[in-house]
């Protein structure tokens, strides 16, 4: 954090854009650049983004309208049939669409909260100082730098019925050793949850624990000063302090769920039957494996209004808090003015 | 970088350093170091187990007794992996390496051009660019995966590494990212260099490169570590053995290889080993570029 942090005294509030006014002297040159100068600096990554984003932010809403088979000539529009088709659970895409809508909504609901939770303890505990606390974090870090692939296949081995280590250890402490633990349900998603949230809980408890060293300890010792205990601090010291930042963990967790993966097509493949097929596999396996483009683009545009509708649920849920405050605050300030 | 801030940070749950500092508290935050010590030993022992077992014989891969060192210690899963003709191991490991490096260039450079503009001058359009940059941060990737498949085979890189390199290097967050860091850059040094009658690029290039340096090589390291794991993308765009990346390939290693979990864990760890020494020689850069991601919200 320290390029920012040492800067942060002096610079304005970074805003979603630069002020236009404002009595900010750095920062912008008095100078101003030839019309073409910002567009010269801009042209190779809008080349990219135009190409590689924009275009295809768009060129999915017409094949989505389109029968697109990749592998014919000819893409009839069908208007909006591939969506109807969709809608409708009785129809060859409709159904197992619905069913891999289902699985990522079962692991998205399952590993969120984890994901919240477990990286805000551990963010919690290593927020102190203490001997090795750097290379802890290191540690806890370690597997998000691996990717979802080794990962997969490290686990797929790790939980394997027969030879696997998890089902010995399971069964020296004397639990059930023999669980099909990637081709039995609800094993399977107790697997993919368990190991995903192994994976990227540093992520979360990385951006945590910076959010935690912004909170001024001056607060903290003011609670103090006033007999706050431990859980009070907790409540109205540190969550408040994290709310801004728990918003886009919260944001970014739901993301992350409902893309995955990697994990069910290594580790489960799946299975048990279709019941770990996610809808990003679904997607995939529909656009470009049976190269059914239209209907796979009309599904990443549905999976997408989902998503952006949870987005805008959790946005909601975290600014209401602030609304309800400036509410109270507003009440206060009419009762002091009558 | 911890340093300073460690200082100035109470620990949480216990008291910091006040008069109450009796024996139950301390002894309650010994114990909670050593959970934590003890917590991140069972963390990380997956990945030793990985490592171990790459060394170990088929057989002994496929015991139902874990084992901690191999025994006897052996390299041939790895003499398996590399005589493979069908799984070209070495052939992924230097396509991954040659694409993660040449997509974080091209991110650091698109990203850092594009981002300061942004950042320092002011021109028509500014706004509309910025707005789609960060309306484009929250569109989940998956709308693009179907028409980029597309517009990838017109151009004709389909089964080549171009189209793991390009298409991933239009980077919206590499953009934001560089753009804070700019903005919080005092600027006097370019005004003086502009008094002095060098253009904007050379501002740009001799001025404002040097100070950005940290925020560019963790960019890059971030660029990297994304493109070198990066899965989905690489499955369906590389099909031809020799074309695979590291993780694309082990998904065609695993169903080559169904029961040599001592070959599969050999090809896992051939895939670990760079981002591991990337990670545990520039770990502050990696952490504190991800920290920072966050407090984008």
């Amino acid at each position: 954090m320290s390029p920012s942090t040492a800067h942060a005294v002096d610079a304005p509030a970074p805003g979603a854009s630069a002020p236009a006014t404002g009595g900010r002297r750095h920062g912008r040159s008095p100078i101003a650049p030839a019309p073409a100068t910002p567009w010269l600096f801009l042209a190779p990554f809008l080349a990219l983004f135009g190409t590689f984003v924009l275009l295809p932010a768009g060129l999915g809403v017409w094949i989505s309208l389109h029968d697109w088979d990749y592998t014919f000539v000819s893409h009839p529009f069908v208007g909006l049939r591939n969506y109807l088709d969709l809608l409708d659970p009785s129809s060859t895409s409709g159904g197992p669409f619905w069913e891999s809508m289902r699985a990522t909504g079962v692991f998205t609901a399952s590993s969120v909260p984890l994901l919240l939770v477990v990286p805000l303890l551990v963010a919690l505990m290593m927020n102190a100082r203490f001997p090795g606390r750097n290379f802890l974090r290191a540690v806890y870090f370690a597997p998000y730098v691996l990717g979802v692939a080794v990962i997969s296949v490290l686990w797929r081995y790790l939980l394997d019925t027969n030879i696997g280590p998890v089902n010995h250890y399971l069964g020296l402490v004397g639990l059930p050793d023999a669980t099909a633990w990637l081709t039995s349900q609800p094993a399977a998603w107790v697997s993919l949850v368990a190991v995903t949230v192994w994976w990227t809980l540093g992520f979360n408890a990385v951006i945590y624990l910076a959010a935690l060293q912004d909170i001024p300890a001056e607060l903290y010792e003011a609670a103090q000063v006033d007999g706050a205990s431990v859980a009070q601090r907790f409540w109205n010291v540190t969550l408040p302090g994290l709310r801004p930042v728990l918003m886009f963990v919260t944001v970014n967790t739901i993301i992350m769920s409902a893309n995955m993966f990697g994990q069910s097509y290594l580790m489960t493949e799946g299975g048990p039957g279709r019941s770990t097929r996610t809808a990003i596999m679904r997607i995939a396996d529909t656009g470009l494996s049976s190269f059914q483009m239209g209907s796979a683009a009309a599904m990443s545009y549905v999976l997408t209004l989902v998503l952006m509708l949870l987005s805008g649920v959790v946005f909601w849920l975290f600014r209401d808090r602030d609304a309800v405050r400036t509410r109270a605050n507003v009440r206060t300030r009419e009762k002091v003015r009558s | 970088m911890t340093s300073i801030q460690d200082a100035a940070t109470p620990p949480v749950a216990g008291p910091g350093g006040a008069a109450d500092d009796t024996l139950r508290p301390a002894r309650r935050r010994a114990l909670r170091y050593l959970a934590l010590y003890l917590l991140a030993l069972v963390f990380v022992s997956p990945l030793l187990y990985m490592l171990v077992t790459s060394f170990k014989t088929r057989a002994e891969a496929a015991g139902t007794t874990p084992s901690w060192i191999p025994d006897p210690f052996t390299l041939q899963a790895y003499g398996h992996l590399l005589a493979a003709p069908d799984t070209p191991v070495l052939t992924w490991f230097a396509n991954s390496l040659i694409a993660a490096g040449l997509n974080a260039a091209l991110v650091v450079a698109t990203a850092s051009l594009a981002a300061y503009p942004l950042a320092r001058m002011e021109f028509r359009g500014k706004r509309v660019v910025f707005g789609l940059v960060i309306a484009m941060l929250m569109v989940p990737g998956v709308i693009l995966v179907i028409p980029n498949y597309l517009i990838v085979s017109e151009l004709g890189w389909l089964n080549s590494l171009t189209a793991i390199i390009v298409p991933t290097a239009a980077s919206a967050f590499g953009v934001f990212f560089m753009r804070q860091f700019f903005v919080n850059l005092p600027g006097e040094l370019e005004e003086a260099a502009l008094l002095d009658g060098a253009n904007r690029f050379q501002v740009f290039v001799q001025v404002v490169v040097p100070l950005a340096r940290p925020a560019m090589a963790t960019l890059a390291l971030l660029a990297f570590l994304t493109n070198w794991n990066d899965f989905l993308w690489p499955v369906y765009v590389l099909f031809s053995p020799e074309t695979r990346t590291l993780p694309a390939g082990l998904a065609t290693l695993q169903g080559a290889n169904q029961v040599r979990y001592d070959v599969l864990m050999a090809g896992a760890v051939i895939a670990s080993v760079p981002v591991m020494l990337l990670f545990s020689f520039l770990q502050r850069f990696i952490i504190e570029g991800v920290s920072r991601s966050g407090l984008k919200g």
